[in-house]
């Protein structure tokens, strides 16, 4: 894989002001890159911030500080309509919920091609159809789908067309925000195998958010692991469920239910006790292998160190 | 072990404007005292409602059982009047639901939806009513009962509410516990949470439970039978250990083949193609024919009947009749039924 970075996201922090005082710090500092070609998965319990992680880099939201870099260039800050128009075009979204996420009043023709004429990207009618006809080919779906409207499909079809229309302007970077955690087990496959071959067919990136850590380690090739808007974790997908270091990440990989009788027998499950950590220098983001980092004290970091060399 | 609930042969139907839908279509079981009975299947395929029909909680009237006998205790329970179903309802059978959120009342503090059951059930006084529910909530873990009791559920978190629907569902020790996806709206590790707690209750009031959910994972953690539900049946049902290392229905082979390993290089998932069968009209012959790959002739023609593997274990395909072609499970599928967690169980050696 080329180590090429397209996506760089620096100290990125998202506050909510709730009421007049307060503010509900959902993204704290978090810092990744995202390589040309790769999926990177971003896991954690609802309510850490990968979500809104996920909608602040394609500036659904402003980001409150920090940066981040798509292509070496910045995606917040001032922007001409025309600069604004050339991001949106690489980055795309596929949301968690295909039933909200569609216009009810809109047929499916009109979803997809939504993105080809703001975009000019068809010249006429005729072009307009092929092109609509041609991605929902490729989603796996008819073309005599187009005429319909978005109640007409089952869930995982939903989906699919959410997964049309983000690919209709040929992106280079896709944030897919949970996408299957609404569809029932069996269609979930089918959209998974869809994400997969559409990446090799199309050299795609996906930042996939989800909360569901075993779907996320077939899928991501690197696996950021977030807590209360911080990232505690990140390392290649095998490395992090053979060698989790954070207590927060053991805690998590011992919960995921396997459908092996046996095995779930003999589970032991570990508690996450946030208080065990060391508090007598900054917790900062650092490596304790190559490619494989955890939040943690400089203390820590060499407790972490021996662990791993055990 | 002793029968506590039978189920022969029920069908339930809903009328709407385009036609009757066929919910359920014949399904047979039954509970025993002390046991957990899984019922897998995906959103559709009648596992909601057929436990929506044993508390007789279909809504009326377009929801309605067509035919067949819930036994109780030996007793029909379809035939029963409101008035006497309200008797057994929340007391000798009672329901956990889905969504924490939903199924308690904004308006009502926690302690007097737990008290309610118990007043109007077992006729306790309001301070021994009281009393109980603060060992409810102490026994479902939630800390501090004395002043949770006085809050309403939007000062709880996710995991809290669905404890608290717990304790609400315990109230009067019923004999059954039905349980329709408990932990589907929460997060993994308060997910394993919750079912730690389900089993350490069982284990300690001895009641049957009937556990919902399309989640194998959860299934072979909490179960010790499984039901497997497709278009309105059973399609397969056995111990387990039947289910996950012996299945035989294509079916389970495909829910099992779409669940990703923790293998760490990994070809395509087993998908199941296309989408459940519309149950205005259900298909003739065997309703999962159309998305089965192993499919024989006949399958399109008539359906299957269950066939017997061993005492424990039934499946309803034609596979299993003596004439048909002897099909292996795909390989992705084998793998899985030796043992999902084999990668996972090495690993843990090795420390």
């Amino acid at each position: 894989m080329t180590q090429e970075k397209l996506l760089e996201v620096k100290n990125l922090k998202k506050h909510f002001p709730v009421g007049r005082k307060e503010v509900v710090t959902a993204v704290d500092g978090v810092s990744f890159d995202i390589h040309k070609g790769e999926t990177f998965g971003l896991v954690g319990e609802s309510g850490c911030g990968k979500s809104t992680t996920g909608r602040t880099i394609i500036r659904l939201y402003d980001a409150t500080s920090g940066e981040v870099k798509f292509n070496g260039e910045d995606v917040h800050g001032k922007k001409s309509k025309k600069e604004l128009l050339k991001f949106n075009r690489k980055m795309q979204m596929i949301f968690q919920d295909p039933s909200s996420s569609l216009n009810p009043r809109m047929n499916v023709m009109d979803i997809i091609a939504e993105g080809l004429d703001v975009h000019h990207l068809v010249n006429n009618d005729k072009e307009r159809r092929a092109r609509v006809e041609e991605l929902l080919e490729i989603v796996g779906l008819n073309k005599e789908h187009a005429t319909r409207f978005p109640h007409e499909f089952s869930g995982g079809q939903r989906q699919r067309i959410g997964i049309a229309r983000a690919l209709a302007v040929e992106p280079e970077f896709i944030i897919a925000d949970e996408p299957i955690s609404a569809l029932d087990v069996s269609i979930q496959a089918q959209v998974i195998n869809l994400l997969k071959q559409l990446q090799r067919d199309q050299g795609l990136t996906y930042l996939f958010i989800a909360h569901d850590l075993s779907m996320v380690k077939y899928i991501s090739d690197r696996i950021g692991v977030m807590y209360f808007g911080n990232l505690v974790e990140l390392a290649d997908s095998d490395e992090l469920y053979h060698n989790p270091i954070h207590p927060y990440t053991q805690s998590l990989l011992s919960a995921i239910p396997l459908p092996d009788p046996q095995y779930e027998r003999a589970r032991k499950r570990m508690h996450y006790d946030p208080t065990i950590h060391d508090t007598s220098g900054p917790m900062e983001f650092r490596e304790v292998k190559p490619g494989h980092w955890v939040r943690c004290t400089e203390k820590e970091l060499e407790q972490y160190k021996k662990q791993l060399k055990n | 072990m002793s029968k506590l609930l039978e189920v022969k042969d029920l069908r339930v139907s809903f009328n709407t404007y385009n036609g009757e839908v066929q919910a359920v279509r014949g399904v047979n079981f039954e509970l025993n005292k002390g046991e957990t009975l899984a019922i897998v299947g995906e959103s559709g395929s009648g596992k909601s409602v057929t436990s929506k029909s044993l508390m007789q909680l279909l809504p009326a009237p377009q929801g309605f059982i067509k035919s067949g006998e819930i036994l109780f205790e030996g007793q029909d329970i379809t035939k029963l009047s409101n008035r006497a179903m309200q008797k057994i309802r929340g007391s000798e059978i009672s329901m956990i639901f889905q969504d924490p959120m939903s199924s308690l009342n904004p308006t009502m503090k926690v302690g007097r939806q737990i008290m309610e059951g118990l007043i109007k059930h077992q006729g306790l006084s309001k301070t021994n009513a009281k009393n109980k529910s603060l060992e409810l909530l102490k026994l479902v873990g939630i800390p501090n009962p004395e002043v949770r009791m006085t809050q309403y559920p939007h000062q709880f978190s996710g995991g809290m509410r669905q404890r608290v629907v717990i304790a609400i569902a315990l109230a009067c020790n019923p004999k059954v516990l039905i349980a329709d996806e408990p932990t589907t709206a929460l997060d993994v590790t308060i997910q394993a949470q919750i079912l730690e707690l389900m089993k350490g209750i069982q284990d300690e009031t001895d009641s049957a439970i009937m556990f919902i959910t399309h989640d194998l994972g959860v299934v072979a953690n909490v179960a010790d039978r499984v039901a497997v539900m497709y278009a309105g049946k059973i399609v397969e049902v056995g111990t387990t250990d039947d289910i996950f290392y012996n299945a035989k229905h294509p079916y389970t082979w495909g829910l099992l083949g779409s669940m990703p390993t923790l293998d760490d290089d990994e070809e395509e998932l087993f998908a199941i193609p296309g989408s459940p069968p519309d149950m205005l009209n259900p298909p003739k012959g065997d309703a999962f024919a159309p998305r089965n790959e192993f499919a024989l002739e006949i399958d399109k023609v008539m359906e299957p009947p269950m066939f017997k593997v061993s005492d424990t274990h039934y499946a309803a395909t034609w596979l299993l009749h003596e004439d048909a072609p002897h099909i292996e499970p795909p390989e992705a599928v084998k793998r899985r039924m030796q043992g999902f967690s084999n990668t996972g169980s090495k690993d843990d050696k090795k420390k």
